[in-house]
């Protein structure tokens, strides 16, 4: 019974670190409409700036934390705030979410290039005045660090919860989330509002960053976006709209992690990959069985009818004459840079070039489930990751040749994601995501270091198939799958499939009126896309020629969304861009002469015009040069001009 | 036996008693309207015949089958067609592929290998059956335009080509005359009358404008607070003091 009362008291503290992460999170979605994945990229700016003034510039720990806590953190929430999600407030929930996905990718590669630079970040100290003095309770001992985060995370619940109960302004917060358009009717000032709304959670997210940090032994920003991605779980505890409950399941979380620890035999396999996973295990299961989650955030905004719809894209309203000439154009570029990649390039730039082509087809994963279903899955690279792992240790057990081994490993892939879609289905939007994302996790942490999966400390190493063993050819190799893949999916989105997903993605109500069977054809969208990532994820193996489980980490599988939403989801042209840029920009960053981490903050940053065009930058910029060139043309050679004045349409019954 | 038997349908919404034991009866070919004050539980009953809501109690048998538990789907293939009150169209698609989803769908010849195989274009039965569609709804100048650039009054048509479509053996129309003007709404009621006469549909239809109702409906179910009222032929139910009490506003 001591035990269990000590390991009880060990497990508050981490308890509080992730009540005061949810709080955040739900003090961000009831106050701003969007769930703030960017929270830990805010914490991660303010510990920085902490870690700089105090520990590398000596500034005295209260004039530190009052600057960046009480100044710099609400400023750069007034930042985010005035520049982005101002401009997201009648954007679909899960368009607010890829852009705070933008911004958790790249504001801490930002801070980390700017703020921390190079030299080491060990070393960090905490705000109690003494961090090692020790309090007694019992026979459990809490030192500095963990009574301040203790006494933070209840005063903050206890001030929010005046806040809310007491101050008119958390009414008109609510009353915003719900409807701007309605509230300014009513004559509040929306935008002094969400201003308000802003600055206190990056606040929040400020006194968490610094009183989180000295937790690890040095600043890194993985550990804040994993335990960000811990917190949701409490959050989702709180269905996403209670303080009191998001403290309580933070305690929860924390105490269940001290007592299966403390029970668990300390050296055993479960005990240590149970205990990393149990955050990621909880939030999975909340999402599928906590009741009234789902229905948090169904909320529409009763005036969201007013909106223009989307333009038509560039492809449907470009003349014969300029289509063709952009066919024409694409074809000559293509072959000329393939015959030279067969004859001139270096080993060097073969390699950069499989690999532009062997990501497009991992990419093309993301144009069916998320250009043409409609749903963010966060999850594509551990599905190419599940492909492959079987490739390899199909080809390593039972030995079969590797070309239909890949086949083999996407099937597996395409049967995880039709399973992991059962249950995901019935979440939908961002609950669908997030759901994703615990599952990419979980992966990571439960099953990727198994040595059946991922053949552990020792990587599968998978050999290349006969006959396509050296660069060139095995860059052919990849070109042809390219290319087939890319005709399998634009047949799909002609077919009849992509007729469904396009109605389902106009109206649910209506397509199931109609007697479309919605689970049926996503749980088959999930499917195809989780098989095409596998493919792309096998013939990654092959080409390294070892499956190696940190390329496909959970963070690639949020990068890859937020490069490939960036660029354009709808179409394959805008996965094989995706490809070629990743494969590229770290290329031309150096030849530039700067540090490759740009790539984050350059798509990262780039997600973030999601909400505004959701058919990606590319297709806004070609939609615009068309414009001009299309003036420029006589007219005989134009296109049809584009529809006139729209009526809204579709949207929940 | 009727085509369409619903039996004492109940629904509560967090202690409100939204319908109170309805029950409801549409022959096949019948025109029926169900009429009442807003707030009645029209929409709601709607959306329990077609499963977009769980009805507390009661059952719904179909043209014999019973589809109390049959997802809305299910219904929708069984032969219930309906259109929105709130206009429900497929954004980015042409009013053509409207009809040919849902033609597809009646068909239920959609395979994926198809799709593989690049086999899924319409075939040209498909596309004179849409066709015919069209030029019944004179929706065919329209066809090829995006959906997004129709007036409303054309985007309702659209829902009733689309429910068509799937050749319905009933056809549920909420509030279809709601945001037309009155020649629209004539026009409406005329190729909705034609519609009946050349396909045989049965029509159950929610209405407030009391012309629309009086020329269209031979029948009607008057709903107030959740519970009927009237049941009975047009003209009687419409005469009745009690109605026009409740519904028209008059006191007698």
């Amino acid at each position: 019974m001591t035990d269990f009362i000590t390991y009880v008291i060990q497990g508050i503290p981490f308890g509080c670190v992730f009540a005061l992460v949810a709080v955040g999170l739900v003090l961000t979605y009831k106050t701003s409409g969007v769930f703030n994945l960017a929270f830990g990229a805010q914490a991660f700016v303010a510990a920085s700036l902490y870690y700089v003034l105090h520990v590398r510039h000596g500034w005295p720990t209260l004039l530190a934390f009052a600057l960046v806590v009480l100044v710099i953190s609400p400023l750069l929430g007034l930042l985010l705030d005035v520049l982005i999600f101002r401009h997201l407030r009648t954007a679909s929930p899960i368009a607010k979410l890829v852009s705070s996905l933008g911004l958790l990718v790249a504001v801490p590669e930002i801070v980390t290039i700017l703020v921390l630079g190079e030299s080491s970040t060990f070393g960090v100290v905490g705000i109690w005045w003494n961090d090692n003095a020790l309090y007694r309770f019992s026979d459990y001992v809490i030192d500095g660090k963990e009574m301040a985060i203790i006494v933070s995370t209840l005063l903050v619940v206890l001030l929010l919860g005046l806040l809310f109960r007491f101050a008119p302004i958390g009414l008109r917060m609510r009353a915003v989330v719900e409807s701007p358009r309605m509230t300014e009717l009513a004559g509040v000032n929306a935008d002094r509002v969400s201003a308000f709304s802003w600055m206190l959670s990056s606040l929040l997210a400020g006194l968490a960053g610094v009183l989180l940090a000295p937790l690890y032994a040095s600043l890194a920003p993985q550990n804040f976006t994993t335990l960000l991605i811990a917190a949701i779980a409490a959050a989702a505890f709180a269905r996403l709209t209670s303080i009191p409950m998001a403290l309580v399941g933070g305690l929860l979380l924390g105490i269940i992690q001290a007592l299966l620890s403390g029970y668990l035999p300390p050296a055993s396999v479960i005990a240590q990959s149970v205990k990393p996973t149990l955050p990621f295990a909880a939030l999975f299961l909340l999402l599928l069985f906590w009741p009234g989650l789902r229905s948090a955030i169904q909320n529409k905004d009763p005036l969201s009818g007013v909106d223009p719809p989307p333009d038509p894209s560039v492809a449907v309203t470009r003349g014969r004459f300029l289509t063709n000439a952009t066919r024409v154009s694409g074809v000559v570029v293509g072959t000329g840079v393939l015959l030279w990649l067969l004859t001139a390039a270096t080993t060097y730039w073969i390699g950069i070039a499989t690999t532009a082509v062997v990501l497009s087809i991992v990419f093309l994963s993301i144009t069916v489930i998320t250009g043409m279903a409609g749903q963010v899955s966060l999850c594509q690279a551990t599905f190419a990751g599940v492909g492959a792992f079987s490739t390899a240790q199909i080809v390593k057990v039972l030995g079969l040749s590797v070309l239909p081994t890949l086949l083999l490993g996407a099937a597996v892939a395409a049967v995880v994601g039709a399973l992991l879609a059962v249950p995901m289905l019935r979440l939908g939007g961002i609950f669908l995501s997030l759901g994703t994302l615990a599952f990419a996790v979980m992966f990571d942490t439960l099953l990727a270091p198994l040595g059946w999966v991922s053949g552990g400390a020792h990587p599968v190493s998978v050999p290349r198939p006969i006959g396509f063993v050296d660069d060139r050819p095995f860059l052919i190799l990849c070109v042809v799958v390219l290319a087939i893949v890319s005709v399998f999916v634009i047949f799909i989105r002609r077919g009849t499939t992509g007729r469904y997903l396009t109605a389902l993605r106009g109206s649910e109500t209506a397509a199931r009126s109609i007697g479309i069977n919605p689970t049926r054809i996503r749980i088959l969208a999930f499917a195809v896309s989780a098989g095409i990532a596998g493919l792309g994820g096998g013939i990654l193996a092959v080409q390294k020629g070892v499956a190696v489980k940190e390329d496909f980490g959970y963070f690639y599988g949020l990068f890859f969304v937020v490069l490939v939403v960036t660029l354009m989801p709808s179409t394959v042209e805008g996965a094989i861009n995706a490809g070629v840029g990743f494969a590229l920009v770290p290329e031309v960053l150096k030849l530039v002469g700067v540090s490759s981490s740009w790539q984050f903050v350059l798509f990262g940053l780039g997600a973030i015009t999601y909400a505004r065009h959701p058919e990606g930058v590319l297709e806004f910029q070609k939609g615009k040069s068309l414009a001009a060139i299309q003036k420029r043309l006589p007219a005989r050679l134009r296109g049809p001009v584009p529809g006139p004045t729209p009526v809204p349409t579709g949207g929940a019954d | 036996m009727s085509l369409l038997d619903a039996v004492n349908i109940t629904k509560r919404f967090a202690g409100i008693t939204a319908l109170d034991a309805v029950s409801m009866q549409v022959e096949s070919g019948e025109s029926v309207g169900l009429i009442g004050p807003n707030g009645a539980g029209k929409t709601t009953f709607f959306n329990c015949l077609l499963g977009m809501l769980r009805p507390d109690a009661g059952s719904v048998t179909f043209d014999e089958r019973d589809l109390t538990r049959a997802p809305v789907y299910r219904r929708a293939r069984a032969g219930i067609g309906r259109t929105f009150q709130r206009i429900e169209l497929f954004a980015g698609m042409s009013v053509r592929d409207h009809l040919l989803v849902a033609e597809r769908c009646r068909l239920g010849t959609g395979r994926f290998w198809k799709d593989i195989l690049n086999l899924a274009a319409p075939s040209g039965d498909e596309k004179a059956r849409v066709l015919a569609t069209l030029e019944l709804l004179r929706l065919d100048d329209v066809a090829d335009a995006p959906i997004e650039s129709l007036s409303l009054g054309r985007g309702r048509l659209v829902e009733v080509g689309r429910a068509l479509m799937t050749e319905p053996k009933l056809l549920l129309l909420d509030e279809p005359s709601s945001g037309l003007d009155a020649s629209e709404t004539a026009a409406l009621a005329d190729t909705l009358r034609a519609v009946q006469s050349e396909r045989g549909t049965a029509v159950l239809l929610v209405e407030h404008d009391v012309e629309f109702v009086r020329t269209f409906a031979r029948r009607l179910y008057v709903l107030d607070f959740g519970t009927l009222i009237a049941t009975g032929a047009t003209a009687a139910v419409l005469g009745s003091a009690e109605v026009r009490k409740a519904y028209l506003g008059e006191t007698v």
